[in-house]
């Protein structure tokens, strides 16, 4: 790294080290600039030259993987996407993800965010329709938006119900919501997870305060695109006194297939086959 | 101690992990998936061009016999026939199978899988969903495999041995990154799928997971390691600024309109391919940018300058490469839409890896199969793109059936010794003992291995240049055995590193020691001491296997085509330019052509 072009200027650096139990404190460190660094570079910096037991997490540096998300003075940020000299003067202070249990210096435990992935149905397509489907873009470019998510759970860790409440243990977050939207407004998907989200996932305690679209390093519309529609197909669903009286009869939920029509076989372009109504695209 | 016993262990999650691991949960067999990651952040996520697949939405006229024939020429013959044949076949499957699981494509008017051109493939072949094709891929498969009941995945452990039971693997034993305790799988079947390496070159497009744990863990075991001396450099990786050099900028630029011009404006692929022009196979623009640098018409940062701006509107930018629009926005601060990219090869992918069977993916040690990068065969000399995210449906899928139809026939799964478990585990800890070296430390010597093989085994090589590459390798194996970090044993990076130089070592010395037996230049392997292709390595194989606890070069022949196959590769748009070896001509009716020349 040092055989790039260095800018003169030294950085210094507090990164946050310690275990769960024990000492933690905060080191300093002192690196040189190259040009066009980013916080990631930094951190290898001190891991190769100073302090080879540094811990972090990251993949391909490349911001498209979502393993090395920390908070860059106090800013949950990717530390492969944060360029030093867009930050303030002054030391730049790094300290891992405070909602998710520490493992060690800047790694923490995200092993919940997979058991709540665990808890939503995957996405299941009626078993006659059969390949190949016809699609229309403007559902890919809609569902895209969401598939963009690289799991770097940011959005997890800025959320203030996890935030305030050590992983709020019946709530889903934003990662998942914006999961559970992708498969609600897919048009070959047949399941319905508006009780699920509602009851499992909480979604009642967001109060779209919009902190997760804020920090997503994909700019995911997480709140407007993904939470809301998902609020309003929940009310629709739960609230509606025709379909809270047919749910009864039903006894459950169940797929949509009972009060909309499902997606055809080969249903054409604009065959969305929605069953919670029109919150489509915004 | 973590233990686990289960009918397959799956080395990698990956998409090919992923997909033998559903193949074999799906199969009824227990399943443990071993990653070094977290479960979703793998190599694959990296791939953004798209899965290449015959389906002909776009170009009627294509079919699996002309994707056969394109990949059999720009791997430049010496693939694994069967394997081209099963894979060009069977990718098209996959490519549905991954959209029935949830899995996007972007759409033709008409709603169909819309297919964008790429380099060396005859008609516009790859499925994709606008540049993140590969992140669609393992998420789809990821939500596939944790919904699949028996399949169950350990994250961030690391492997170190395969146990061997008899001349059979039997499992593995390694360490679980995060606490340090050790990792002990016993398994009737393993499938390796492990990835590909480039971390031992110092301008990668590599996460730091490609340091060839898994190959060599194979090698160690007996399996033979084939067509190593191929390894790809992506014509286009980031040049500036330093941190990012080596970061991929995807072949979808070119494969949607984009240009490569050296500083004095020519577009210069003309040039060198007049036929496909910049998307001409990776190894021909790859090296196509060097030689331009070497004359002296490189960009101000030593690359060439990849034009998009002037070739699509910046709506279409935003649209089709939002990920390639963000990268250079937010790295480089360069904006596409405007300027253009700077770039240069950056090392990318291996064709070499474990020799497999063709139908099961059979490595040569009983009950160990290899799929995806960490395999050999299929690729060549030369893989063209977007073969590798269909390569690791295809092949994944069919090692893990194979390793269930294996662990179902052969169940045992012997435990190991009190002692050999003692043994193993002062091995593992060895680089803890004694503190921290005072003088060397692995990342040191990790920078020295890139040194040496950037410079010496890049891009081209020679004779003098890989003998002075041998001679390195061994000083430092003497330095990787030496080497002592500080710390203990609870998510210590020291040693994590020191065991990825130690499998480092044997894949570069693999890498070397085979493309010093190699004397032609063919695909990505340029010899400036023999810069001609020749008929007579068209049909051989390298191997690099272990005897008597030292590394040696084979020869394996190449699996000779059917008359019915070889008439196939008349198919591909690009035949009459490509080498056709001797034996081979002599079906078509034509004469050899005229070998090409690298230098």
């Amino acid at each position: 790294m040092t055989d790039g072009q260095l800018t003169g200027r030294t950085l210094t650096l507090r990164i946050f080290r310690g275990l769960p139990e024990g000492e933690q404190s905060y080191a300093t460190y002192a690196v040189p600039e190259v040009v066009g660094m980013v916080v990631l570079d930094a951190v290898h910096f001190v891991q190769r030259n100073l302090d080879t037991d540094l811990a972090c997490r990251w993949n391909c540096k490349a911001a498209k993987c979502g393993s090395c998300g920390a908070e860059v003075n106090g800013r949950p940020a990717l530390m492969c996407k944060t360029r030093v000299d867009t930050l303030s003067d002054g030391p730049i202070t790094v300290q891992p993800m405070r909602s998710f249990p520490l493992i060690k210096d800047l790694v923490t435990d995200v092993s919940r965010n997979y058991e709540i992935n665990r808890q939503i149905p995957q996405f299941t397509a009626a078993p006659d329709d059969g390949s190949p489907w016809r699609i229309d873009q403007m559902d890919i470019d809609r569902l895209y938006e969401f598939r963009r998510c690289i799991e770097c759970f940011l959005c997890q860790d800025v959320c203030h119900v996890n935030r305030s409440h050590a992983l709020a243990p019946q709530f889903f977050g934003p990662r998942f919501f914006v999961r559970v939207a992708g498969l609600e407004m897919h048009p070959k998907d047949i399941l319905d997870r508006r009780e699920l989200v509602r009851e499992e996932g909480g979604l009642g305690l967001c109060n779209i305060t919009k902190c997760c679209t804020e920090v997503c390093p994909e700019h995911i519309h997480i709140t407007d695109n993904a939470i809301i529609p998902l609020k309003e197909r929940v009310a629709d669903e739960h609230w509606d006194p025709l379909r809270r009286l047919a749910r009864r009869l039903r006894g459950g939920p169940g797929t949509r297939g009972g009060e909309a029509a499902p997606a055809g076989a080969l249903g054409g372009p604009g065959d969305g086959g929605e069953g919670g109504g029109g919150a489509g695209a915004a | 101690m973590i233990e686990r016993e289960c009918d397959v262990l799956v080395v990698g999650a990956g998409g090919a992990g992923m997909r033998a691991a559903i193949a074999a949960a799906e199969a009824g067999c227990s399943t443990v998936v071993v990653t070094k990651s977290l479960l979703g952040k793998a190599h694959t996520v990296m791939a953004e061009g798209g899965i290449a697949a015959g389906i002909g939405n776009v170009d009627s006229v294509d079919s699996w016999e002309v994707h056969f024939a394109d990949t059999m020429l720009g791997g430049h013959v010496i693939n694994n026939w069967r394997m081209v044949e099963l894979y060009a076949h069977e990718v098209i499957d996959r490519v549905y199978e991954l959209e029935r699981w949830g899995g996007l494509f972007d759409r033709t008017p008409d709603g169909r899988i819309m297919q964008r051109a790429f380099g060396a493939h005859s008609w516009r072949r790859l499925a994709h969903v606008g540049d993140r094709t590969g992140l669609e891929l393992i998420r789809t498969c990821q939500d596939r495999l944790v919904h699949t009941a028996g399949a169950e995945v350990l994250m961030e452990c690391t492997l170190v041995r395969l146990l061997l039971s008899g001349d059979a693997v039997g499992g593995a034993i390694g360490y679980d990154r995060n606490s340090g305790e050790l990792v002990l799988i016993r398994a009737a079947a393993v499938v390796m799928a492990s990835g590909g390496w480039g971390r031992m070159y110092r301008h990668t497009s590599n996460s730091w997971e490609g340091t060839g744990d898994g190959a060599a863990m194979a090698y160690e075991a007996g399996a033979e390691l084939q067509d190593m001396e191929f390894v790809q450099f992506h014509p286009t990786g980031m040049v500036w600024p330093p941190g990012a050099r080596g970061i991929l900028v995807t072949e979808g630029v070119r494969g949607e309109g984009g240009i490569l011009r050296n500083s004095e404006g020519e577009r210069f692929m003309e040039r060198y391919d007049p036929v496909k022009k910049d998307l001409s196979s990776r190894d021909v623009v790859a090296r196509s940018i060097y030689k331009e640098v070497q004359a002296g018409r490189g960009s101000p940062h030593g690359g060439a300058f990849l034009d998009i701006a002037t070739r699509l509107p910046a709506a279409e930018i935003h649209r089709k490469l939002p990920s390639m629009y963000e990268q250079f926005h937010s790295l480089a601060g360069v904006d596409i839409t405007r300027e253009p990219m700077e770039v240069y090869p950056t090392i990318h992918y291996t064709m070499g890896g474990l020799r497999v069977d063709a139908e099961t993916a059979a490595t040569t040690v009983p009950g160990l199969y290899a799929a995806g990068e960490c395999a050999a065969g299929l690729h060549g000399a030369n893989r063209l793109g977007g073969n590798s995210l269909g390569d690791i449906l295809v092949f994944g899928r069919r090692a893990g059936e194979a390793a269930a139809e294996h662990a179902r026939s052969r169940p045992s799964k012997p435990a190991p010794s009190g002692a050999q478990l003692r043994e193993l585990e002062a091995l593992i800890v060895e680089p803890l003992a004694g503190g921290g070296d005072t003088v060397d430390n692995p990342y040191t010597l990790h920078r020295d291995l890139q040194e040496a093989m950037q410079d010496d085994a890049g891009i081209g090589r020679s004779e003098e240049s890989l003998t002075r590459a041998l001679g390195a390798i061994g000083e430092l194996r003497e330095r990787a055995a030496r080497v002592r970090v500080a710390g203990g044993r609870v998510l210590n990076p020291g040693w994590h590193a020191c065991w990825d130089a130690r499998f480092m070592l044997t894949i570069s010395e693999a890498i070397v020691r085979s493309a010093l037996e190699r004397r032609e230049s063919r695909g990505s392997q340029w010899r400036f001491d023999f810069p001609d292709e020749e008929d007579h390595w068209s049909r051989i194989n390298l191997v690099a296997v272990r005897r008597g606890g030292e590394m040696r070069v084979e020869e394996r022949p190449v699996p000779l085509m059917p008359d019915e196959a070889v008439r196939r590769l008349q198919q591909s748009r690009f035949f009459p330019t490509a080498v056709i070896p001797a034996h081979y001509a002599r079906v078509i009716g034509g004469e050899a052509a005229s070998p090409e020349a690298h230098a």
